[in-house]
């Protein structure tokens, strides 16, 4: 039973990385508009401004 | 139009020489949209950062002060194409916003803790059927104590501060029972812990409160998009006003910055921005908005006019008055009141569920205790006994059964064009047998239209082009049929009286009779009918010795005959009450087959009426869309408004419906009943779930292992049964292009859900006292 000594901090410290991360999001305004997130990617930054583009 | 715009009262600042505004934007639909919109602000100079959320359709705009006003923000933004409005948030918001937080924050916390302490619950269950040493047992408890006790201290404050507020004005909510539950449960684990035992049930408290926290965030999501949506709609119908200036410039300020005393310009085709006094000007005034009589009324100085109410003819100066006694929004107002305040007292099912509850929860768990004890238990064994009895009878179905049904009930009605204004809304339009409609911009379109059939149609064309110069509600209506809408150059409006251009050489005039040289008084030839008709208006046309009388009136929503009949066809009762007058309201009522109608009534009598139907046990369905609506949306049960209702008799209603068509109504009562059956199916889940864990518990064979079973299997039903309702074909939508192809539609979907209905209906009628 010597392997939990390490492996019971380990799942710990795993969850509360976990439980941090979210909490990270939650104060950076990750939840704040979702839908928005899915339909950002779509646009292509890279490429110039004026050129006409048909909707996405 | 070279006119200053004050838009101070929406900007905030945040640092000194930092301007901030949020805004509602309409018309937002795609990725493309979002970069348009943020492009196009960021290279305006002297904006720091603009931000749309998609989400929410509201862009946040930061600027340097100085450099760029408010105004010329929004006149960029509806440049690009999406018109918007600046957003004051209401209280209400903002509070929600933090409680979502607060919430969400608790659930993350509440999740973690459930998680690892039930990875070492696992090895203990499968430890206490192997090889497992006491010593590993109970360095296993004390680590789930160690995360248990702070995650649940922090996570289940929204139960404990709730379940104390109720406590200390002696009542009983859904959280006393939760509460007592997860800190008995908790105490017990420690207890059992520090004496070896092998049973500690720190996994059960943390995973009730996990459970509860999500139907607790889902509630509340649900809530503030709903209230999301009629914020934006607010501000978007928020209208301008021309006020005079101190030096008497015109300056164009939001509505609510409107103050007694102060003096406005309202011109023709305008709405009248609030009650006032006409000092200059004279008019004719619209006011079916206000009252539902659609003829105009003469106003000159000296009248009173009332905001909501569109001035037909003549530019009026306006002196605003405050709302004193004797006007008739006042009037409303204290109708109203009186009317919210009946209201509120309708109890909700989840409460009237949690009274019943938590009663019953903690007898039985007291019952279960001494009848250990009567038949010779230790003390330990009994008190451990009814604390298992506690925890399995924790409502965690019930908490989620009502909220996840109404989340998706939402997105259901949201998709057939209804919002929501309040969470309980389902509950009351679902229990509706009654309906009350009212006519004007009701069962009829909110805008009358031409009745094109007995006009000769290239007649009616040049009519409607010259009809764009003119801002006269009756050509504004004639203006939506110009298939070009192009105005004719050199076009001339004489206020009051009509507009005249000359085409191919020769004059043509349209407006009133005697503009267009036609006697006044003589009932002519060229349109028989006209002497006659008195549910229409006519609008008068000539050009080159041709003339035309075009009728224009008030038309039923597209698809309403196929709904009444729908409605009808479902055993519901159709009132209609109207303040127009009688003649203009029994043509519908017959051409719709409702016997039961009344004309020329007042808002009182609205609300008598519904108290009439109320006496004798019918539940009322209000839908309007006026002012003097309002009030009897709140007495009503039920409420619904079409989105293009008066915004005091919006705020009221239960929900709002969009587009042209009356199907909304329909979808609104079928989908409601189906979510009320739905939620009656969940409690009864619950209730069966306890019928089975209760004896077990009370017959002390409850374990951990089968209380966390128990728990997330009874959780998980419930919302699968929630989410049942979007394997249903959702009920009519909206694309049906004719009214004989909607009424065959409309059988289908009905039929279609027409056996789940039945059930529904039926103990939904059953219930009525």
């Amino acid at each position: 039973m010597n392997v939990l000594i390490y492996l019971v901090p380990m799942a710990l410290l795993l969850g509360l990385t976990g439980l941090i991360g979210f909490m990270w999001t939650l104060k950076s305004g990750q939840y704040e508009d979702l839908d928005g997130a899915a339909v950002r990617i779509l646009p292509d930054d890279d490429i110039n401004d004026e050129q006409p583009r048909a909707k996405a | 139009m070279a006119e200053i715009i004050d838009l101070s009262s929406f900007v905030e600042h945040k640092a000194p020489g930092l301007a901030h505004m949020t805004l509602a934007v309409d018309g937002v639909g795609c990725a493309g949209c979002i970069r348009k919109i943020e492009n196009g602000l960021t290279r305006l100079p002297g904006i720091v950062d603009a931000r749309l959320n998609f989400t929410q359709r509201r862009l946040a705009v930061d600027w340097r002060d100085g450099e760029i006003d408010a105004a010329r923000i929004v006149k960029t933004l509806a440049d690009i194409g999406y018109p918007a409005h600046p957003f004051a948030p209401e209280r209400v918001e903002a509070d929600e916003t933090r409680q979502a937080r607060q919430l969400l924050r608790c659930l993350g916390v509440a999740g973690f803790a459930a998680m690892n302490v039930m990875l070492l619950s696992v090895s203990v269950w499968a430890g206490n059927v192997s090889d497992m040493t006491q010593e590993t047992r109970d360095l296993f408890h004390w680590l789930s104590a160690l995360i248990a006790l702070p995650a649940a201290a922090y996570a289940g404050q929204p139960f404990f501060q709730s379940a104390w507020r109720a406590l200390r004005s002696r009542a009983l909510n859904m959280d006393v029972p939760i509460s007592v539950g997860v800190v008995l449960a908790l105490g017990l684990s420690v207890y059992e812990t520090a004496t070896h035992a092998v049973h500690a049930y720190f996994d059960s408290a943390l995973m009730l409160l996990f459970f509860l926290l999500c139907g607790r965030t889902l509630d509340l999501a649900m809530r503030r998009k709903t209230r999301l949506f009629a914020g934006n709609l607010a501000s978007l119908k928020a209208e301008f006003a021309h006020r005079f200036g101190g030096n008497g410039e015109l300056v164009q300020v939001p509505v609510s910055a409107l103050r007694p005393g102060d003096r406005v310009l309202v011109r023709p085709g305008e709405l009248i921005p609030a009650d006032g006094c006409v000092v200059d000007g004279s008019s004719d005034a619209d006011e079916s908005l206000v009252t539902g009589e659609t003829v105009p009324r003469a106003v000159g100085p000296g009248a009173t006019v009332y905001a909501g109410s569109i001035n037909c003819s003549g530019a009026l100066t306006v002196q605003v008055i405050a709302a004193g006694a004797g006007t008739l929004v006042d009037d409303v107002e204290r109708l109203l009141q009186k009317a919210t305040e009946a209201k509120s007292r309708t109890v909700r099912l989840a409460d009237r569920a949690a009274r019943l509850y938590a009663p019953v929860v903690h007898v039985t768990a007291a019952l279960t205790a001494i009848g250990w004890l009567l038949a010779g238990a230790s003390l330990h064994d009994a008190i451990v006994i009814a604390i298992a009895v506690l925890i399995v009878t924790c409502p965690c179905a019930i908490a989620l059964a009502i909220p996840a049904v109404q989340v998706v009930a939402a997105g259901q009605l949201f998709r057939s064009s209804i919002i929501l204004n309040s969470g309980d809304a389902i509950e009351r339009l679902a229990e509706v047998d009654t309906i009350v409609f009212d006519k004007t911009g009701t069962l009829t379109l909110p805008e009358p239209k031409v009745d094109a059939v007995s006009v000769d149609p290239d007649i009616l064309q040049r009519a409607a082009r010259l009809a764009l110069s003119s801002h006269h509600p009756l050509a504004v209506a004639l203006a939506a049929e110009a298939r070009e809408p192009v105005p004719y150059p050199g076009a001339v409006e004489e206020p009051g009286r009509g507009v005249r251009v000359t085409i191919e050489g020769r004059e043509a005039r349209l407006g009133s009779k005697s503009f267009c040289g036609l006697d006044e008084n003589r009932n002519d030839e060229l349109q028989p009918a006209a002497a006659c008709d008195r549910e229409a208006s006519f609008i008068f046309f000539t050009h080159a010795g041709r003339t035309a009388a075009i009728p224009i009136r008030q038309t039923l929503r597209p698809d309403a005959e196929a709904v009444i009949a729908a409605l009808v066809a479902r055993g519901l009762n159709l009132v209609v009450l109207s303040g127009d007058r009688p003649e203009a309201v029994e043509p519908i009522a017959r051409r719709l087959h409702l016997t039961h109608w009344l004309a020329g009534v007042t808002p009182a009598d609205k609300i008598a009426a519904i108290e009439q139907l109320k006496a004798r046990g019918r539940r009322v369905l209000m839908v309007g869309d006026g002012l003097n609506d309002a009030p009897a949306l709140a007495a009503a049960h039920a409420s619904l408004s079409p989105i293009t209702a008066a915004h005091l008799t919006q705020a009221q209603a239960d929900a709002l419906f969009l587009g042209e068509r009356l199907m909304p109504v329909l979808g609104a009562v079928t989908l409601t009943r189906r979510a009320r059956r739905l939620m009656r199916e969940n409690l009864a889940l619950a209730v069966i779930y306890n019928a089975f864990a209760v004896p077990v518990a009370v017959a002390g064979l409850l374990t951990p292992l089968i209380a966390a079973a128990a728990m997330s299997g009874s959780s998980i039903l419930v919302t699968l049964n929630a989410l049942r309702a979007r394997l249903v074909r959702d009920a009519p939508d909206e694309t049906a292009v004719t009214p004989r192809t909607e009424r065959a539609r409309t059988d289908t979907a009905a039929g279609a859900t027409e056996s789940g209905l039945k059930s529904g209906l039926k103990t939904s009628l059953e219930l009525v006292p």
